[in-house]
């Protein structure tokens, strides 16, 4: 992960220094972290053995380019050539990450797996260089489709519940999985929802809201 | 799939220098012996194994089918 840019720079000031930096970097001042190694002193007469000021310029790099550093990377080395990882947001203001490219599609995995594994790596890169929202991945917009059809099927198998009166229990799925069901069916005033068993065999019961 | 692992391990710790990957040829496929800094172990672990079980995941998907490669960890 070669982001981390810094230069070095000598001048009359500290300050004239800085400056050199930041313009070499193309940075504004509160995107560096400065480091003074030689503070400048004055000579004999101001001219003779005078010392120049010289720092060391370090762009900080947020926890957003890192992660997507991270990934992109990763993606590379791991053969999915040409993908290409784009940060943005998601409605309820976490973090999302989408790969996308020809090759990203080995990166989703059986049900999804792979992007779980990568999620996780990322969130941990994430985190660790103080991010502090929830990371999200999405590959090719998987997630994105298996989203509308998970929404979809909870939907089916909630009247499935109230036609029937009995529980419906879903397939086991995983930890985003079934906060997507309990999501779409949370405004149902008449179904309840919670989740049994362990991982990786958790699932999703489906149940009619008892009346006190 | 030595790069790979080492490239993952090495974004994860404290001191990427004392990461060590050493690739072993097992009886049943390829053994990728992971060393980090004491310190850094519970990094490369994480809590119930999940970042240990992420690792091995993304290693799967980047070799072959048929190839059986295993990830172990130690410091």
């Amino acid at each position: 992960m070669e982001l981390r840019q810094s230069v070095e720079k000598t001048a009359k000031t500290v300050e004239e220094a800085v400056g050199l930096g930041l313009a070499e970097l193309g940075v504004a001042r509160y995107q560096v972290d400065v480091c003074v190694l030689e503070e400048p002193t004055k000579g004999l007469f101001g001219i003779l053995g005078g010392r120049m000021a010289r720092v060391k310029v370090t762009r900080r790099v947020s926890p957003e380019e890192k992660a997507v550093a991270f990934l992109t990377e990763l993606a590379t080395r791991m053969g999915a050539l040409g993908v290409t990882c784009a940060p943005g947001q998601t409605e309820d203001e976490n973090f999302k990450l989408e790969l996308t490219g020809a090759n990203a599609s080995r990166l989703i995995g059986k049900r999804g797996q792979t992007i779980e594994a990568l999620q996780v790596l990322a969130a941990v890169v994430y985190s660790r260089a103080g991010g502090n929202r929830r990371v999200l991945l999405d590959v090719n917009s998987y997630r994105a489709k298996r989203q509308e059809s998970l929404v979809e099927l909870a939907l089916k198998l909630a009247a499935k519940a109230k036609f029937s009166g009995r529980r419906v229990i879903m397939e086991p799925m995983g930890a985003y999985e079934r906060r997507v069901i309990h999501m779409a069916l949370q405004d149902d005033k008449d179904i309840v929802t919670h989740s049994e068993g362990d991982e990786p065999f958790r699932k999703v019961i489906i149940a009619l809201r008892q009346e006190h | 799939m030595r790069e790979l692992v080492l490239f993952i391990t090495k974004s994860l710790v404290a001191e990427p220098d004392k990461v060590q990957v050493t690739e072993v040829q097992g009886e049943d496929g390829l053994i990728l012996k992971v060393s980090v800094a004491s310190e850094d172990i519970g990094k490369v672990i994480g809590k119930q194994g999940r970042i240990a079980k992420a690792i091995r995941t993304v290693v799967k998907a980047a070799g072959p089918l048929d190839q059986r490669i295993c990830v172990e960890i130690e410091s």
